[in-house]
C-alpha cells in the first residue's frame, strides 16, 4: 500500500511514558501500520499490549516519541491549529458511552458540541438532526431534548458516534466500540459501523480484545504484543491460518473457535517498562516451550536476536523467525 | 439429591417508583459435581438470582418461592443457622471481584477470614497459615502471594484470589458472578479452566453466571438463558447453544460468531431495541417486542417454559408440546 | 431504562431557544428539590427578610436617625413606645441602626464574597485544569494564600490603606478565596478525568471550550453552595473587623455598634437592648446563610448523578 492511498498511517511510531518509578514504558515500540481509504481495520491484543497508546497517537492525543503519523500522506502537526483542523477528519469513540458524554448536556448539545468548536456557519439543527439520522435515531427532534441517562446504553453509543459524524469525518477511531454495551445490541452497533463505511466512506481502526468482533466487521486485522504488531493482513488470512504463535494461542482459547487446539499460554503480558530481548514473545512462545523452534533451528534468533519493525502490507505478514522460516524467507 | 434448587423464586423489589419484579418465578436444579451457566443481560435478574441463594438480597426486596441447598431452605433458615452455612456450604464469587478485596489488609489475611470465622480456633492452631497456602497452591498461585497487597496484584491474580476465598471452607456450592468479565481473554481462559478443573477435583456444584454464552457452553454442563426475570430456556449447554429453541438464545449465540464462519463475516447478528427495564415490562411474552419471529398472540399470551427436545426446555410458543407445561 | 416515549416536544427552533427551555426546566427541578429542604426554605425567608429591610431601611427609618447631632432620644434608654429597642449612649434609637447597619453588613458580605468567588474558581479551575508548572504555581500560591492569618493581614492594611469600608471588603476577599480555590480545585481533578472531557479535547475543543462548557457547569453547583456559606463568614468576619476598630468608623454596622456599645459602658450600664439586637442580628443572619448553603449542597449533591 502506498503512502498516498492510505487515508491514515503509522510510520515507526514509538511513543514511550515515564514511569512513577523512573523507568520508561515503551507502550508502542515500533509501528507500521495503514488505514486505507473506506477500509475497516482491526486493533487486536489484550490490555497493556500498547494499542490503546497507538490509537491515542494517531488521533493526536499523544506525541510520540519517534516516527511520525501520516494523515493523507502528509505528517501530522502539533501546532493547535493543525490539531483542530485535523480533528474535523479524524474522530474518536470511546469505549464507555455513560462516561463519554456530559450528563448535563443534552443529546442535542452533546452532538452539536463539535459543531461548535469548530464555529461551523451553516444550520446546526439541520446538521444534528441529519447525524441523528445517519445513525438510527429516528426521529431525531424526540430526541434533541433528552438527557444521557434516559437512554439505553446502545442509544447513548448511537448519539456519541452521531457526535463524531457531524464534523464529516473521513476516518472514526473506536475504541472497544460495544465491549460496554448488552450482547443483543452489540450488533446493531457493529452494523452502524458498516453501513458508515458503505454510505460515507468511512475508514474506521476499531480498537477491541474481541477477535469474534473483527470477524465480523475487519477487512484487515493487526495483532498487537507488547508495543509492536506481531501479524497482520486480511482478516479471513490471518483468522484461518494464523502464523505468529501468540495469534494462535489468542485464537485457540476464544469459546467460538473449533479449528484449534486451545494453548492457554501461563501467567500474563509483561508490562512496557521491561520488553524480553530478542523476539519480545519468547518468554511465553508455546512454540519456543515445547522444542519445535529449536528443531527449525530458530531458538537462539528467538532468544537473541531483535525482529525488525512488520511494515504495513496489504498482504498476511508475521513478525516470527519460526513463521518466516517456514514460507521460506530468510530470518533477519 | 441436587444440592442446589430453586423452587419457583421470585424477588420483587419495592422502590420508590413501586414493585419492580427482578426474578419471576425461576426453578433450576444443579447436581453435586456438576456447573450450571446462567446466561443473561442486564435486567434479566440474574444477578439478584445469584444473590438469593445466600439470601443476600437487600432489604427492599420480597423473596418468594424456596431455595433449597442441599435440602434445606435458605429462605426459611434462622439467621444462625444462615451464618453458619454462608461460605461453609455455599459461597459467592461476586460481580467486580477485582473491587471486593480489601485494599487495607494483606492477601493471605483476607483468605483466611471466612476460614477464622467459622472456626476461631484455628488461628490459635496456627493451622490457618496452612490452609491459606493450600489454597493458593489450588488457584495456581505462588504462595508468596499470601504477604501481597491487593494492588500488587493483577487482575487475574486477583480473580483467582477471589476464588480461593470462596473455596476456603469448603463449601459444597460455588456462585460466580460474572467471574471474567473486565479479564482478557487468555486471562478468561486460565480463570475458566481452573473452575472446570475445580469442579472436577472438588465435586464443588458450580453456578457461573455470564452474558457470553459461548464461555457458558464452554466451562458448564448445562445452561439456563434467563430474560426479562425468567428462565426462556434450559437444557445441556451444547444443546442449548448449537440448536437453540428459543429466538433470544439464538440471538444471543449469534452476538458472538463462530471465527471462521463465512456466513458471519460483515454481517453482525444484533436484536433491535433493548433489554426491558424489569419495571416496565410489555404484556403478553416479555420479548415479543424484540422477537423476529414474534406472532399475534405474542403480544398477549404469556408464555412458560415448556419442553422442547431431548431434556431441553424453551419457553416459546412455537416450541414443543403445548400441554406439557415443563415447571 | 425506558426507550424514547412519545412524549411531545416543543417545536424546537435554535441552539439558543434549546438551551434556554432546558436552563428554566433545571431551575424548576431545582426549585422543586429545593422547596422539600425545610431548613433550606426557613433559611430563604429568613434572608428575604432581612434584604427587604435593609432595602427599605431609608423607607423604614430616615437617615437623620443615624445623625448623632440630631439624635432625639434618652442616652441608653430602654425599649419604650417610641424608641423600640431603646437608645444608644447619643440618643439614637438602636432599632433605626440595626435596620441601616443591615445594609452594610449584607453589602460587605456580598461584595466580599464575590471577590472571593471569582478569584477562587479561577484560580481553582486554572489549577485543576492546567497541570505541569503553571497549575504548580496555583497551587502554591493557593496554599501560601491559606496560611495567611486573618486578623495580622486585616490590621496591616487597616493600618497601611486607612479603615474603610473597602477596605474591608479587599482583606475579607484576600483572605477567603483560598477556602474556595482548593474546593474547586478538587472538584476540577475530578471532572478532568472523565471521559467526556477527552470527548470534548477529541472534537476539537481547546482550553477555553474545555473550561467553560464542561469543567465550569459541573464545578458551579458546588462553588454556589460554598458561596452562601462564605457569605456567612464574611459577614461574621466583618463584625470582628469593625467591632476591633478597623471597619469604617462613618458607617453604621452592626459591628460598630458593637464596638460603640462596649466603649460606651453598655455591659455595665446593664444596657441589653444595644448589645443584644445587632448581635442576634449577625447569628440569625449568618444561620440563615448556613442553612441555604446546606440545602443547595443537598440538592445539588453530586451523588445524585
Amino acid at each position: 500500500m502506498t503512502a498516498a492511498a492510505a487515508a491514515l498511517e503509522a510510520v515507526s511510531l514509538s511513543t514511550t511514558f515515564r514511569t512513577r518509578s523512573g523507568g520508561v514504558a515503551r507502550a508502542v515500540d515500533g509501528v507500521d501500520l495503514a488505514v486505507g481509504a473506506g477500509e475497516i481495520v482491526a486493533l487486536v491484543g489484550e490490555s497493556g499490549c500498547g494499542k490503546t497508546t497507538l490509537a491515542r497517537t494517531l488521533l493526536g492525543l499523544e506525541r510520540p516519541s519517534a516516527g511520525q503519523v501520516l494523515y493523507e500522506g502528509k505528517p501530522l502537526r502539533y501546532d493547535a491549529r493543525s490539531l483542530k483542523a485535523y480533528r474535523r477528519a479524524v474522530q474518536l469513540v470511546l469505549q464507555d458511552p455513560t462516561g463519554s458524554l456530559n450528563p448535563r448536556h443534552t443529546v442535542y448539545e452533546a452532538v452539536a458540541e463539535g459543531l461548535r468548536v469548530h464555529r461551523h456557519v451553516g444550520d446546526e439543527q439541520a446538521k444534528v438532526a441529519d447525524a441523528l439520522s445517519r445513525v438510527g435515531l429516528r426521529p431525531s427532534e424526540r430526541y434533541f431534548l433528552r438527557y444521557p441517562h434516559e437512554l439505553s446504553g446502545g442509544q447513548r453509543q448511537r448519539v456519541v458516534i452521531a457526535g463524531a459524524l457531524v464534523l464529516d469525518p473521513k476516518i472514526l477511531v473506536a475504541d472497544e466500540p460495544v465491549s460496554s454495551l448488552d450482547a443483543s445490541v452489540r450488533g446493531e452497533i457493529l452494523e452502524l459501523l458498516l453501513a458508515l463505511r458503505a454510505d460515507l466512506g468511512l475508514s474506521v481502526l476499531v480498537v477491541t480484545h474481541d477477535l469474534g468482533l473483527a470477524w465480523n466487521v475487519a477487512d484487515r486485522i493487526a495483532v498487537m504484543y507488547l508495543g509492536r504488531i506481531v501479524e497482520s493482513g486480511p482478516t479471513e488470512r490471518v483468522l484461518d491460518d494464523p502464523q505468529h504463535p501468540y495469534t494462535k494461542a489468542l485464537l485457540s482459547v476464544v469459546p467460538e473457535v473449533k479449528h484449534l487446539e486451545p494453548t492457554v499460554l501461563a501467567g500474563e503480558p509483561p508490562d512496557p517498562t521491561w520488553i524480553p530481548g530478542g523476539c519480545r514473545f519468547h518468554p511465553r512462545c508455546p512454540a519456543l516451550a515445547s522444542g519445535e523452534a529449536e528443531e527449525a533451528g530458530v531458538a537462539g534468533d528467538c532468544r537473541g536476536t531483535g525482529l525488525p519493525v512488520l511494515p504495513a502490507a496489504t498482504e498476511h505478514v508475521a513478525s516470527c523467525f519460526l513463521s518466516s522460516l517456514r514460507q521460506g524467507m530468510l530470518p533477519d | 439429591m441436587p444440592v442446589l434448587r430453586l423452587e419457583d423464586v421470585s424477588v420483587t423489589y419495592r422502590t420508590a417508583e413501586g414493585a419492580v419484579p427482578a426474578v419471576r418465578g425461576v426453578s433450576l436444579d444443579l447436581e453435586a459435581g456438576t456447573s450450571l451457566g446462567v446466561a443473561g443481560e442486564s435486567g434479566s435478574g440474574k444477578s439478584t438470582l445469584a444473590a438469593t441463594v445466600l439470601r443476600l438480597t437487600p432489604r427492599s426486596a420480597t423473596v418468594e418461592g424456596r431455595v433449597l441447598l442441599d435440602g434445606e431452605d435458605v429462605l426459611a433458615m434462622s439467621f444462625g443457622r444462615l451464618r453458619a452455612v454462608r461460605w461453609a456450604e455455599a459461597s459467592i464469587v461476586f460481580q467486580g471481584a477485582l473491587h471486593s478485596l480489601n485494599p487495607l489488609h494483606r492477601v493471605g489475611r483476607q483468605i483466611a477470614e471466612p476460614v477464622l470465622l467459622h472456626d476461631p480456633s484455628a488461628g490459635a492452631r496456627r493451622s490457618v497459615d496452612g490452609v491459606v497456602k493450600e489454597l493458593l497452591t489450588s488457584v495456581g498461585l505462588p504462595t508468596r502471594l499470601a504477604s501481597s497487597y491487593p494492588h500488587q496484584l493483577s487482575g487475574g491474580q486477583k480473580q483467582r484470589v477471589m476464588i480461593a476465598m470462596a473455596l476456603a471452607c469448603r463449601p459444597r456450592l460455588i456462585v460466580a458472578d460474572e467471574p471474567t468479565t473486565a479479564l482478557d481473554v487468555m486471562v478468561q481462559a486460565q480463570v475458566l479452566d481452573l473452575l472446570t478443573s475445580l469442579v472436577r477435583e472438588l465435586g464443588v456444584g458450580l453456578v457461573v453466571i455470564s452474558h457470553d454464552l459461548s464461555v457458558l457452553a464452554t466451562t458448564c454442563d448445562r445452561v439456563a438463558v434467563m430474560y426479562a426475570g425468567r428462565v426462556v430456556e434450559e437444557g445441556p449447554a451444547a444443546a442449548v447453544l448449537r440448536s437453540a429453541r428459543h429466538p433470544y438464545t439464538r440471538a444471543l449465540a449469534a452476538a458472538f460468531p463462530t471465527i471462521g464462519d463465512p456466513a458471519a463475516r460483515f454481517a453482525p447478528r444484533g436484536l433491535p431495541g433493548d433489554p426491558p427495564w424489569p419495571g416496565d415490562l410489555p404484556p403478553g411474552c416479555p420479548f415479543h417486542p424484540r422477537c423476529p419471529e414474534a406472532e399475534d398472540r405474542c403480544h398477549t399470551d404469556d408464555v412458560r417454559l415448556r419442553p422442547a427436545g431431548d431434556d431441553q426446555a424453551a419457553a416459546c410458543i412455537h416450541v414443543g408440546d403445548p400441554s406439557g407445561v415443563v415447571r | 431504562m425506558s426507550t424514547a416515549t412519545g412524549a411531545p416536544v416543543p417545536r424546537v427552533r435554535s441552539a439558543g431557544q434549546v438551551r434556554r427551555l432546558r436552563r428554566r426546566a433545571a431551575l424548576g427541578r431545582f426549585w422543586s428539590a429545593y422547596r422539600r429542604q425545610r431548613a433550606g426554605v426557613v433559611g430563604l425567608v429568613v434572608f428575604a427578610l432581612f434584604l427587604g429591610l435593609a432595602l427599605a431601611a431609608p423607607l423604614l427609618f430616615s437617615h437623620d436617625e443615624l445623625e448623632v447631632t440630631k439624635a432625639t432620644g434618652q442616652v441608653l434608654a430602654p425599649p419604650s413606645a417610641g424608641f423600640p429597642l431603646g437608645t444608644d449612649e447619643s440618643g439614637r434609637s438602636v432599632l433605626a441602626l440595626v435596620v441601616w447597619g443591615a445594609r452594610v453588613s449584607l453589602l460587605v458580605g456580598v461584595a466580599a464574597t464575590v471577590i472571593s468567588m471569582a478569584i477562587g474558581t479561577l484560580v481553582g479551575v486554572a489549577s485543576g485544569h492546567f497541570g505541569g508548572v503553571t497549575g504548580g504555581i496555583l497551587e502554591r500560591a493557593t496554599d501560601w494564600f491559606l496560611v495567611i492569618p486573618f486578623l495580622p493581614l486585616a490590621i496591616a492594611l487597616a493600618t497601611v490603606l486607612g479603615s474603610s469600608l473597602l477596605n474591608v471588603i479587599i482583606v475579607i476577599g484576600v483572605t477567603s478565596w483560598p477556602g474556595t480555590a482548593r474546593l474547586v480545585r478538587a472538584q476540577t481533578l475530578a471532572v478532568e478525568s472523565r471521559p467526556y472531557l477527552e470527548r470534548a479535547r477529541v472534537l476539537g475543543g481547546g482550553h477555553w471550550h474545555q473550561m467553560s462548557r464542561h469543567v465550569l457547569p459541573n464545578v458551579m453547583p458546588l462553588v454556589l453552595a460554598n458561596t452562601t456559606l462564605t457569605v456567612a463568614i464574611a459577614i461574621l468576619s466583618e463584625t470582628t473587623l469593625s467591632f476591633l476598630g478597623l471597619g469604617d468608623p462613618f458607617r453604621v454596622s452592626w459591628g460598630t455598634m458593637l464596638e460603640n456599645a462596649f466603649a460606651a459602658g453598655a455591659i455595665s450600664a446593664g444596657a441589653w437592648w444595644y448589645l443584644l439586637p445587632p448581635g442576634i442580628a449577625v447569628v440569625i443572619v449568618v444561620l440563615a446563610f448556613t442553612l441555604i448553603g446546606r440545602a443547595m449542597e443537598n440538592v445539588l449533591d453530586p451523588g445524585e448523578r
